[in-house]
């Protein structure tokens, strides 16, 4: 049997633990709430984009934009996001792990595929493994603004006009409630399917509909990327704050046996006492 | 008088939203100046400030680019950023505009940069012409 202070020293640190995880649960709810805040105030924007884009690409048919066609596929392009830190249970791994599944499943080499990785841990997931990771941003904030991945966006969006990669799939996690989020695969280039619950408007053209799309469809798909992070941030913090507040009853947990033990250490310790004695004291009658 | 509704929408959220008079703005056409009761039409609009009118009064909203849509009852203007006059960071578009012109003049070369620094000043240059209103 452990002594008492063995027992003792466990159940202090244990407790420390328990407050630090108690204290991240606490962080996380602050972020998550604002995390969905913003999620809130990004649907507006892309509610309203994405009706315009849907009026302008249906309601004029016979216009061909390289965003909107299939071709060919020579090399395929995943953007991956996942968070930069860890410690949010299963939130990292499951989107990473269904990347990884999908690459190995479709393509045999190297050159078929591009990683573009938003957030350190599939970063260093993919360059690992030797994967070709093309572009990569860590050190997203937490409540990111769109400026903070205009750019990566941009450049995305990018190599797909200029041929890099001929499609495009994107792996985040969709936020569903504070407990449950899910990996989703979307594919986002060529955009295919634009649709929308409202009304199709028509519309007069200034100056035409191809110089619209032109600067319509980069800023749609910009916004379906930026909308993604948005999503992905507010599941990372329900995700960590469900792990924290785990941690925390297990320690709790851990806590009550170690008390248990430690109780029934001392009492040991103080029969064997009394035994001592009353021994001691027999031997000298 | 009539007027009609206005919204700026940003990623980042809602930034204007309310009814004018008059709004107008440079499209990449051109200028436009759209009044109630405007045919539904769609256009790209310039870097630039789009110009409210409401009560004799003017508020003004430096926007980088994005899209113009107009119905007969509503205005939306679909920009990646757009600030109200009285929102703009003096400070951070000066040290903006620093940068990009920085940038010029050593990247002549490098023409993807280069063309990214000029849109840079270009945003920096219109967000302190809004502050000063003088356009």
């Amino acid at each position: 049997m452990a002594s008492l202070r063995d027992i003792k020293s466990k159940i202090t640190s244990t407790k420390k633990t328990s407050q630090i995880t108690k204290a991240m649960e606490m962080v996380s709810a602050a972020k998550w709430n604002r995390g969905v805040m913003s999620a809130k105030a990004f649907v507006p924007y892309m509610e309203k984009i994405q009706e315009v884009t849907a009026s302008v690409a249906m309601g004029s048919k016979g216009i061909a934009h390289p965003m909107l066609q299939t071709r060919q596929v020579k090399k395929t392009g995943y953007l991956v996001i996942t968070s930069d830190r860890g410690l949010a249970g299963a939130y990292n791994s499951n989107v990473v792990r269904r990347t990884f599944q999908a690459i190995q499943s479709r393509h045999k080499s190297n050159d078929e595929f591009a990683i573009i990785a938003i957030g350190r841990v599939a970063r260093d997931f993919f360059v690992k493994r030797g994967m070709n990771v093309i572009l990569d941003i860590v050190g997203v904030s937490d409540q990111p603004s769109f400026a903070d991945i205009k750019d990566i966006a941009a450049n995305t969006v990018g190599m797909f006009a200029d041929g890099t990669f001929d499609e495009l799939f994107m792996y985040y996690t969709h936020y569903v409630s504070a407990i449950s989020q899910e990996v989703t695969e979307k594919k986002l280039l060529p955009l295919s399917d634009i649709s929308t619950s409202k009304k199709l408007a028509s519309y007069e053209f200034e100056p035409s509909a191809e110089e619209i799309l032109e600067v319509l469809l980069p800023q749609y798909a910009e916004s379906l990327i930026y909308g993604a992070l948005l999503d992905s941030k507010a599941s990372e913090h329900a995700a960590r704050m469900t792990a924290m507040r785990n941690a925390t009853d297990n320690a709790k947990e851990l806590i009550n046996s170690y008390s248990l033990s430690y109780n029934r250490a001392r009492q040991a310790a103080i029969t064997q006492e009394i035994t001592e004695i009353v021994g001691g004291a027999a031997a000298l009658e | 008088m009539k007027t009609i509704k206005v919204s700026v929408v940003t990623p980042d959220g809602p930034v204007y939203e309310s009814d004018v008079e008059m709004v107008s703005t440079k499209a990449q056409s051109g200028e436009l100046g759209i009044l109630p009761g405007h045919i539904s039409m769609v256009a790209p609009l310039q870097i630039g400030v789009v110009r409210l009118k409401k009560n004799g009064q003017t508020d003004l909203v430096a926007v980088s680019g994005g899209l113009l849509e107009v119905r007969p009852d509503q205005v939306t203007i679909l920009a990646q950023a757009a600030e109200l006059a009285s929102e703009i960071d003096i400070d951070r578009a000066l040290r903006a505009k620093e940068r990009a012109e920085q940038r010029l003049n050593v990247q002549q070369a490098e023409h993807i940069d280069f063309k990214r620094a000029e849109l840079a000043l270009q945003r920096a240059i219109n967000r302190l012409a809004v502050t000063e209103k003088r356009i």
